[in-house]
This record gives C-alpha cells, sequence and structure tokens, in this order.
C-alpha cells in the first residue's frame, strides 16, 4: 500500500510520457485521404502542352499509373524534380502531372527548365479537379491501380526512402 | 501664403474622396451568411488552425466558392459537408461525427471530468472520517524551505 502511493503518479507519468512522445510522432499536415481504397474522381482536363488535346480518367484505365500533383510555383515541387526525373527514367509506370492552379505558359516553361519527368500534365488551371482529389499541399503523388482504385497518396515532396519502401513494392504488386 | 493655397488644395480634394461601405463578396446577402455558417465548421487544410471562413489561403477562398456555388444549385448544408468529407475525410470537420475512430475524443474528456470527481469523492470522504487532530496546523519551521511544508496528509 505504501508503494503505490508512489507507483501510481509514477505509472501515470509514464503513460504521459508514451502518449506526448507518440503525438509528437504523428505529423498533423499528414491527413489521412478518404480517396484510399475508392474509385479515382472522374476528370477530363487539357493536356499541359496541347491545349486541343484531353485526357479523361477512362483513358488511363487498365494501367498502374502515378498522378504527381505540381506547380510553377510550388517551391517544394522543385525540390523533389530531380528525384522524379530519376525516377521516371526507369519507366516503372506512366507518370501524369497534375499542373495545378498554374499559367500553361509558366507550366511548359517549368517543364523545360527543370525537366520533362511526366508522359503529359493534365492542366488543371482553376482547381476544380484537384478539389475533387483532396488536394492541399503540393507536391502531392496519387497511385491507381488497374481499375482505377487510388491505391497510395503521399503528401509532400517524394523521398528516395518512400520511393524504395512504397512505391516500388505497391507498383510490382499491383503490376502482377 | 503658399500654406493656405496648399491647405485650401488639400481640404478640396477631399470633395473627390468619398467612403463606401465594403460590400459583401456576394450580392445575395443571404447566401453569404449560409456559405459563412457552412464554412466556418470547416477546418483549412493549409493552415490548419484556420477555418475555411477566415483562411485567406487560395485553396481557402476556392472552396468557399465551391460552397456558394453549390448553394446556388439548392444543395443542402449535409449534401455540402458529405462533398467536402469525401475529397478530405472528417479532418476537415471541426465537429467530426461520432463513430469508433473518434469514440475517444468525444468520450474522452467526459471520463476524464468523471475520474476526477471519483478522485475529489474519494479523498473526501476519507478526508471526512479522519480524526480531528490531522488537521492540526502543521507546525511550520522556519528555517527549513518553506514548500515543503505543503503536505499535509
Amino acid at each position: 500500500m505504501r508503494y503505490v502511493r508512489f507507483l501510481l503518479p509514477l505509472g501515470l507519468f509514464i503513460g504521459l510520457v508514451f502518449f506526448l512522445a507518440a503525438g509528437l510522432k504523428l505529423d498533423p499536415k499528414e491527413v489521412p485521404s478518404p480517396l484510399i481504397d475508392k474509385a479515382s474522381p472522374t476528370f477530363s482536363l487539357t493536356r499541359l502542352e496541347d491545349a486541343n488535346k484531353t485526357i479523361r480518367k477512362e483513358d488511363l484505365l487498365g494501367r498502374v499509373w502515378m498522378l504527381n500533383v505540381w506547380a510553377s510555383w510550388c517551391v517544394a515541387c522543385r525540390q523533389e524534380h530531380p528525384l522524379l526525373l530519376e525516377f521516371s527514367r526507369r519507366k516503372l509506370l506512366p507518370i501524369y502531372g497534375l499542373n495545378y492552379k498554374d499559367e500553361r505558359i509558366a507550366g511548359l516553361k517549368w517543364l523545360s527548365n527543370f525537366g520533362n519527368p511526366y508522359d503529359s500534365s493534365l492542366f488543371d488551371q482553376d482547381g476544380r479537379v484537384g478539389i475533387d482529389w483532396g488536394v492541399y499541399g503540393v507536391p502531392e503523388t496519387f497511385i491507381m491501380d488497374k481499375q482505377g482504385v487510388v491505391r497510395f497518396k503521399h503528401i509532400g515532396p517524394l523521398t528516395p526512402e518512400v520511393i524504395r519502401t512504397r512505391i516500388e513494392p505497391l507498383v510490382r504488386q499491383l503490376n502482377v | 501664403m503658399f500654406k493656405l493655397a496648399f491647405t485650401l488644395c488639400l481640404v478640396l480634394l477631399t470633395i473627390f474622396a468619398h467612403a463606401e461601405e465594403a460590400r459583401p463578396a456576394s450580392e445575395d446577402p443571404a447566401l453569404e451568411a449560409r456559405m459563412l455558417s457552412i464554412t466556418s465548421e470547416l477546418r483549412c487544410l493549409v493552415c490548419q488552425n484556420q477555418t475555411i471562413a477566415d483562411s485567406h489561403a487560395g485553396l481557402a477562398i476556392d472552396l468557399r466558392e465551391q460552397v456558394r456555388s453549390m448553394l446556388k444549385n439548392g444543395q443542402s448544408n449535409a449534401q455540402i459537408l458529405d462533398y467536402m468529407t469525401a475529397r478530405y475525410g472528417d479532418f476537415i470537420l471541426y465537429r467530426p461525427p461520432l463513430k469508433n475512430s473518434t469514440f475517444v475524443l468525444w468520450i474522452g474528456p467526459l471520463v476524464l471530468l468523471l475520474t476526477g470527481f471519483g478522485v475529489l469523492i474519494f479523498v473526501l470522504r476519507r478526508r471526512s472520517r479522519m480524526p480531528a487532530e490531522n488537521f492540526d496546523p502543521e507546525e511550520t519551521d522556519f528555517t527549513e524551505d518553506s514548500h515543503s511544508s505543503t503536505r499535509s496528509s
């Protein structure tokens, strides 16, 4: 009974420390996407490089593909860009860009300056398609399976770890 | 003389200056009020401690516009909140719905409060059964640090 007086507060304290430590590791910016394992939103947008050609969701069914949301005004996109370029050279899957709330000329100039990792970029000038995809922090990266279901979402710049530990295994698994 | 002319000029200039009340962003004040009441329930995901009604972030402006156009199309508040959670998840709601994953969030504070009351009642009851001499004031030893004399049981 004597010890309980000391052990109880100590136990409570240790419990609190664990809760707070776990809380420090959680990133409040990483909001779980409700789109995961749901059919991807429909879209029909013109290509950034050709205003007369549209790409619709249906055009990409039957393939595992990546959607990377970017903009010429987005600083973190530039940070992620070399990695994405390198990843695109490995041709693991088609990569489509979603040029989010940008100007066509600025977007094209950005790609010619820094390199173009995308098979094509969809031009979402007013950001409506971005809203449908729940975009709130550019860059964002999604991976869709052959049925057009969203299987993965990453918010913020891609890192070598994310590509190696999450994206590569997932693409391999989906392409089986 | 110059000063007087200058002042006169300034005074005359005020004829051209006229103030107006700030116009509401939409022609329809009722719609604007409904829009604000809905968006003040929604968290801005770019700047997470602001509501979408308050925020100046680009996304918040777009979402306010989206709510406006949905209201114009005659959609209900519930439909608009569904639209938002389908895209951004429950996290966008400042009052998330009660379900398994949010159970602790809703019930937790109540449990803590009841536990506190429980402890309080337990302590008070135990004290009421103690003999009166337990509550005699402690003899304070002024040579010691005064903080050490605050324990009473």
